[in-house]
Parts: C-alpha cells; sequence; structure tokens
C-alpha cells in the first residue's frame, strides 16, 4: 500500500472562446495523477471564489441551523415527559440536549450573521436589485431569530429560575421561532428560483414591486415544507444514530433507550414523509424551471415520454448521459403524471444558459438515493417498534440506524447544491445573472480561504466537543 | 423633512443602539477578562462570564436586524459598504465568529485548565478585535472615503479603493473609541453587577480608567479628524451645527454625570448615565452624517427602496419590536445579576 496523500491541483485552459478548469488528485506513491473534476467554468477566478466561498458558508450554516430547528423540539419533549411522568432519565437528557442545542445553536447564530453580511460583500449587485423585494422575510427572520436567542437564554440558563411552565414554553417558543427562521429565508431563496412580485421597466429595474407577492412565489410552499422535513429527518435520525451507537456499546439503556424514542419520534416520521415532499418539488420545478429539470435528471434533448435515469454520468461535450440505468417514460410520469408528458431538454436552451449538469445530477441521485434510505430504515424502525415495542430490542435496526446517521445532513448538502447549482447562471432565475451579482473587488480567492480554514477548524472543534458531551453519558 | 425613510433610518440606529449598549458591554466583558488581574482575577472573569452568558445571544441579534433594515430599506448603501469595506467587515465577522463559538467552547467544553484558558484567550481577543473593526467601519463611513470611491473603475488602484478609505487615521480613532467606549460600559455594568464590595471596587476603578481613556480617545479622534476629514469637521462648525453642539453639550454633560456617580459609588445611576453617554456619540455620528447614508455622495432619500417596502418593513419592525421588548425586558429582568448572587453554569 502506497501512501494515499494526494494533492490537488488546479489547471486553467484559456481556449478561445471559454475558460476551463480541471482539478487533478495527484499520488506520489503511484506517480501518476488522476482526474478528479472538469468544469467548464475557470475555477480560480474571482466569481468562482465567490461562489464557493457563499456555498461553504451556507453549506456549513444549513447543518447548524437545521439542528437548530430540530434539537429544541427534541429538548422539549424530553423535559415534557419529565414533568409528565417524573422519570428522571427524562430530566437528565433534556439537559444533555440543552447543552449540546447551545453549542451548535451558537455556532448556528454566528455563521448565520456571516452570511447575512455576506449578501452584500460577495453579492451587492443582487442585494441592489433584490433587498427591497425580498427584505420582508429577512427582517420577520430577523425577529423570529431574535425570539429564538432571548428563549434559548431563558431556557439554558433558567432552570431554577422560572417556573416550570414558563420553562417548558420557553422551549416551544425556541422550537416554533427556529421553524419560522427556516420557513422565512427559504422564502427567499425560493423568490430567487421562480421570481415573482414586480415588473420590469426598459433599463431593467424592477418597477411596481409587491414584497407580500414575493414571499409567496410559486416554490416557496414546497420549498419550506422539504427544508422543515429534511431538518427534523436529518436531526433526528442523526441523534437517533449517536443514540443507537451508545445502547449498541452497551451505554446507560435506560438513558439511551428514551433519547433513542424521541429522536426518532421526531426524525422518523418526517423522513417518511419526505419523499412525498420531494415529489410536490420536482412537479414544480418541472413546471417553472424545466432547465434545472433537465439538469437534475441528466436529459440533454425534449422529448415525449422521457426515461428516469438513475446513475449515468451526463457528458457535456457530447450532450448526452451515458451508464445510466434508464426507466422507460419514468421521468415523464414522476414530473408530469403522465407517461407521454413532453419534457424539456437542456438543449432547448444556449449551453451557457445551462447549469453544469454532471454536478446537479450527481448530486440529485445522491439526494434522493440518501432519503430513500432514510425512509426505508425509519419505516423498519418504526415497524420493530409496533411489534415489539422496543426499537432497541432488535440489534439490526440499531446498526442500520448508525449506518444512516450522517445521511440526512449528505443529502442536505446535496439539495442545496440541486437547488443552487442548478439554478446557475442565474442567481435570480431569468433575471440576473450571477456574474452580474458578483462584488467588483479582486482577490476573492483570499477570503474564501481563510472562511474555509476558519470553518473546517470551527466543525473539527464542535464535532470534539459534541463527541465529548455524548462521550459523558456512558 | 421627516418622511418614511427618516423614520426607518431612526429605527436602524436605535437598533445600533442597542446592539451598542448591549452587544457593546458583551465585548467589553471580553476586554475585561483578557484585562483581569489582581488578587480576584478569577472572580472577575467568572463574573463577567456569567453576566454575558444568558444574554449576549440575544444581544447579538441586533446587529443582524440593523443589517437586515439596512439591506431592505437602504439597499444601495449596502450594496456600496459592502463592496468597498469587504476587508475590514471580514474580519470583524472573523472576530464575531470566534468570539461567539469560543464562548461557548468555553462554558460547555472540556473542565481542564488548559482549555479553559486557551478559549478564553480566543474570547477575549476576539472581543479586542471586533468592537476595534466596527469602529474602524463607522469612521470610515463617516469621513466620506467610503462614498468617494468608485469600485470596478479601471483607473483606481485596488488599495486606493479596498483598503485606503478605512486604514487611514480618523476610522482608527475611530475603533479606538468605540473600544474604549464598550470597555467603559462593560465596566460600569459589572461594577453593578457585582456580588461583592472588592469586585465592584475592581470594575469601579476600571470604569473611571475607561472613561479617562474614552476622553482621550474622543479628543484625540477629534483633533485628527481636523487634521484629516475636513468633512467631519466642517459638519462639527456648521449645517446642523446647533443640534450637533446640543447633542456634544449633553453627552459632556453625561460624562461629568457618569464620572460623579462612579466617583461617589451610586452604581445604578452611574449605569443611567454611562448608557446615555455612550448613546449620545452614536446619535452624535448620526446627526454629523445626516442627511447622507454613505457621505458623501449617496443620501438616504437616494440610497431608500420604494414607498411599498418601506412601509412595510415599518408594520414588520412595530409588530415585531411589540413583541420584542417585551420579551427582552422578561430575558434582562430573569437575569438581572444584581438581584441573586451568581451561581453555577447549567450542568447536567
Amino acid at each position: 500500500m502506497g501512501r494515499l496523500t494526494a494533492e490537488i491541483s488546479f489547471q486553467r485552459s484559456d481556449s478561445d472562446s471559454e475558460t476551463s478548469c480541471t482539478g487533478y488528485a495527484f499520488l506520489p506513491s503511484a506517480g501518476y495523477r488522476v482526474l478528479v473534476f472538469t468544469t467548464a467554468v475557470d475555477c480560480v477566478n474571482d466569481l468562482f471564489a465567490a461562489r464557493l466561498q457563499m456555498a461553504i458558508s451556507l453549506g456549513f450554516h444549513i447543518i447548524f441551523a437545521e439542528i437548530g430547528i430540530a434539537m429544541p423540539l427534541m429538548m422539549v419533549i424530553a423535559e415534557w415527559r419529565w414533568r409528565r411522568t417524573g422519570d428522571a432519565a427524562f430530566l437528565q437528557l433534556a439537559k444533555r440536549w440543552a447543552n449540546g442545542t447551545a453549542v451548535l445553536f451558537a455556532v448556528g447564530a454566528v455563521s448565520g450573521t456571516v452570511l447575512s453580511f455576506e449578501l452584500g460583500l460577495l453579492w451587492p449587485g443582487f442585494m441592489r436589485l433584490a433587498g427591497p423585494l425580498i427584505g420582508m422575510p429577512f427582517s420577520l427572520e430577523g425577529f423570529a431569530f431574535f425570539l429564538e436567542a432571548i428563549f434559548l437564554g431563558v431556557y439554558l440558563y433558567g432552570w431554577d429560575r422560572v417556573r416550570p411552565k414558563v420553562h417548558l414554553a420557553a422551549g416551544i417558543i425556541v422550537a416554533a421561532s427556529g421553524a419560522a427562521s427556516a420557513v422565512f429565508v427559504v422564502m427567499v431563496n425560493a423568490w430567487m428560483n421562480t421570481p415573482t412580485g414586480y415588473s420590469l421597466d426598459s433599463g431593467g429595474h424592477l418597477v411596481d414591486i409587491d414584497p407580500i407577492a414575493a414571499m409567496q412565489s410559486p416554490a416557496a410552499f414546497q420549498q419550506a415544507l422539504h427544508m422543515l422535513l429534511a431538518a427534523y429527518a436529518a436531526t433526528g435520525l442523526a441523534v437517533a444514530g449517536v443514540h443507537a451507537f451508545m445502547l449498541l456499546r452497551g451505554a446507560s439503556p435506560v438513558f439511551h433507550r428514551r433519547a433513542l424514542a424521541i429522536a426518532l419520534a421526531v426524525g422518523g416520521p418526517a423522513a417518511v414523509l419526505q419523499p412525498i415532499s420531494g415529489d410536490i418539488s420536482a412537479r414544480v420545478v418541472a413546471l417553472t424551471q424545466p432547465v434545472k429539470l433537465a439538469a437534475l435528471e441528466a436529459q440533454w434533448k425534449t422529448e415525449r415520454g422521457a426515461p428516469i435515469r438513475i446513475g449515468g454520468w451526463p457528458d457535456a461535450a457530447r450532450e448526452q448521459t451515458r451508464w445510466a440505468l434508464e426507466i422507460p417514460y419514468g421521468l415523464s410520469l414522476l414530473a408530469f403524471h403522465d407517461p407521454g408528458a413532453v419534457v424539456k431538454g437542456l438543449q432547448s436552451v444556449e449551453a451557457s444558459d445551462r447549469p453544469p449538469v454532471a454536478v446537479v445530477h450527481l448530486a440529485f441521485q445522491a439526494m434522493v438515493g440518501l432519503g430513500t434510505t432514510m425512509a426505508l430504515v425509519a419505516l423498519w424502525a418504526g415497524w420493530v417498534a409496533w411489534r415489539r415495542r422496543d426499537v432497541a430490542a432488535s440489534r439490526r435496526v440499531l446498526r442500520a440506524l448508525v449506518v444512516i446517521a450522517p445521511f440526512g445532513f449528505i443529502a442536505t448538502e446535496a439539495g442545496w447544491i440541486v437547488t443552487e447549482v442548478g439554478r446557475q447562471p442565474w442567481v435570480v432565475q431569468g433575471l440576473m445573472r450571477t456574474s452580474d451579482a458578483v462584488t467588483p473587488m479582486p482577490g476573492l480567492i483570499v477570503p474564501m480561504v481563510i472562511f474555509t480554514l476558519l470553518y473546517v477548524g470551527l466543525g473539527a472543534i464542535v464535532v470534539a466537543l459534541i463527541a465529548s458531551l455524548v462521550r459523558e453519558t456512558r | 423633512m421627516i418622511g418614511l425613510p427618516e423614520i426607518i433610518a431612526g429605527i436602524m440606529v436605535m437598533g445600533l443602539n442597542a446592539y451598542v449598549l448591549t452587544g457593546g458591554a458583551d465585548f467589553g466583558g471580553g476586554m475585561w477578562d483578557l484585562l483581569a488581574r489582581g488578587p480576584r482575577r478569577d472572580a472577575q472573569r467568572t463574573l463577567i462570564a456569567h453576566a454575558i452568558g444568558p444574554i449576549w445571544e440575544a444581544n447579538h441579534v441586533w446587529l443582524i436586524l440593523v443589517v437586515v433594515i439596512l439591506f431592505t430599506a437602504f439597499p444601495a448603501a449596502f450594496a456600496t459598504l459592502g463592496t468597498v469595506l469587504h476587508i475590514p467587515l471580514s474580519l470583524m465577522l472573523t472576530g464575531i465568529v470566534l468570539r461567539g463559538s469560543s464562548f461557548v467552547f468555553r462554558s460547555y467544553g472540556a473542565r481542564d485548565d488548559l482549555s479553559q484558558r486557551r478559549w478564553g484567550r480566543v474570547f477575549a481577543i476576539a472581543s479586542l478585535l471586533t468592537p476595534l473593526l466596527l469602529g474602524v467601519i463607522v469612521g470610515a463611513i463617516a469621513s466620506g472615503a467610503v462614498g468617494a470611491v468608485s469600485p470596478g473603475a479601471e483607473s483606481s488602484s485596488f488599495v486606493a479603493v479596498y483598503v485606503a478609505p478605512w486604514l487611514s487615521p480618523f476610522p482608527l480613532a475611530m475603533g479606538v473609541l468605540a473600544l474604549t467606549m464598550f470597555a467603559f460600559l462593560a465596566a460600569v455594568y459589572l461594577a453593578v453587577a457585582a456580588g461583592d464590595e472588592p469586585l465592584r471596587d475592581d470594575f469601579r476603578r476600571r470604569a473611571l480608567g475607561a472613561a479617562l481613556t474614552m476622553f482621550i480617545a474622543a479628543f484625540g479622534g477629534l483633533v485628527v479628524a481636523e487634521l484629516h476629514v475636513p468633512h467631519v469637521s466642517w459638519r462639527m462648525t456648521h449645517g446642523i451645527a446647533l443640534v450637533l453642539q446640543a447633542a456634544i453639550a449633553l453627552a459632556a454633560l453625561s460624562a461629568i454625570w457618569s464620572l460623579w456617580t462612579l466617583w461617589t459609588r451610586r452604581y445604578a445611576a452611574a449605569r443611567v448615565a454611562a448608557a446615555t453617554q455612550v448613546s449620545l456619540i452614536v446619535w452624535g455620528w448620526v446627526i454629523v452624517q445626516y442627511p447622507f447614508v454613505v457621505p458623501p455622495t449617496l443620501t438616504l432619500r437616494d440610497a431608500a427602496a420604494p414607498s411599498v417596502t418601506l412601509r412595510l418593513l415599518l408594520y414588520g419592525l412595530v409588530g415585531g419590536g411589540v413583541i420584542l421588548l417585551p420579551a427582552l425586558a422578561y430575558l434582562f429582568r430573569t437575569f438581572a445579576a444584581t438581584e441573586r448572587r451568581v451561581d453555577r453554569m447549567p450542568e447536567p
């Protein structure tokens, strides 16, 4: 076995028309380099650096945002069970989960602050255009976040300072405002996908703006639903996986059984419902963003009765998808509920108006695959819980829960890649290109690298800290 | 003329004022953590951690609210500031991230001395860096340098557009002023919160020292403004000079008031005096700039979003405020540190 140290190198090649970027992994021991990816965009230019910084900031924050939505709910349920039953394990659980929430919420709060500034630091053109129209949900989110922070303070530090009912209510407010924050922020993203609530004047400015209509863009409902379910499913099953792991290791069975039950009660139903929400999402995308649908399904030609592709590699040069398992009529059936429906292909628009297909298609496949697995494991765990009255009775279910613990977060990242990369080259679909939104400041690779290192470091510390909090429960 | 843009801007400045009085003091607490010494060093640090613990997350949200109002109501100003001040804003964000995360890592992480000290150090240094940059950013805006450059123009160099507007004497002087202001506020609040007389006296002496440093910084800032920023010193003597001079006079009076109350150990009154004094400095800056949001080019009215946005935002802010302010009052009342002795951190 040679050493597996790999060096990633970027190479740009400038041809007449476009700049491409290729990444290689160099394996010193083997003495050859392996092609890792190739993109149609220049990876060392400022636009790419800005996109990468935004993607990394969002990708980092979204994990903590999801936990900030679902974890308070679980902690409140645990406290409520303790107050109802007097079972001390529930109290211990509520306090343990609250400690974890405190750490994760703080990291979520500061990374969210970074994002709100980055809108102006990286995308001033976007904010100049869209600020007045999409500022409203952001302000509402601000207030929701305020309530969340206030009552999290009351919850964490108020165990013996406020009355029991007030304490429980504080936790409920934290959980509810976390969910509300998510809905408001996703409304903005939905507007970027399906912009509404304005008309354009001859100079390309938005006129007759209607911020309330912009909050109710066609994608808003399904995206918010999908995000909320994702938060509960990802967090609930991740926490279930942690406690399943501790049970397999033989750690304090009563405590971890209680924890597992609550985590599954929150994550399981969400995971089972998520594929349905995904189907609603895909149908809205099919109607409103046909190019994104074509990219996520790697559909090059406009076709009647289009097949659905499982796996496969979209080859942008030849404009075809190779090595995919094709199920005839599948895509027309799923996207339009009609086997004969016409599905628009990527070729229906200029190459310059297409997103990077391979990334979007693979991310979509990953999201669907992981989400389906989570739903199946959740059903299985539910079946065992119903038949044997105790999920922990089956070691096989416990093992499966451990395996799928990170799936929800990976699927969330994949889902954001689908919705964000799938919209490129637009920052606001059909209205503004990402390249027109970016800051004129040069050298954006520097802040990108700094924030990446900061987040990598923070991520490692948080994981170590949470692991030590978990180890204490043995 | 007072219209919707002015009302929204007024609410935004109130938000900033609240951030300075609450979040600013939290940063000041971090500075006193860094400067903790003497026989009661550990007690000082414990007091700071307990005073900040339950409220800093909420205090921090004021900044987010200010940013959200800015980009909703004055998007052109937000775009300009984000572009020209990219570097100090990014550095400030790094400080915010490190301050917040190191504080929880210290509170919930390993209890051993080494990790406590390590996170304490990061927390304290980030608490120093962030307000300095915040002051630099405000100083750069006030100096008129941010509004004077045109980013994206081929003719101007990187340094001229993205560095020079903030890396100059006046913004740096404002950075130092912000540091001293926050340290002063924190020392006064901590003197109120301290459980016993020796600890209280520690912070009383620190508050007096910080007040003195703040006067020197403010005076230095005026001198630098006179030398380097004709725009600011011009405003000091002309234009809406009367309002401004009233604000300055009030600030001076409240400065004397806060010194006197500190000297005579009337801490509750000192807290009010200190908050008044610092608030007047914030509003003084706003009066200096008015009617510009990014002087000398972008006025409040030029930068304002369409009135439909401003109106909706106003409804949102009023509605949100009705829920928010009682909740905040409840939070502060619950954790008013004077009422109870400081007890331990939540532990399972």
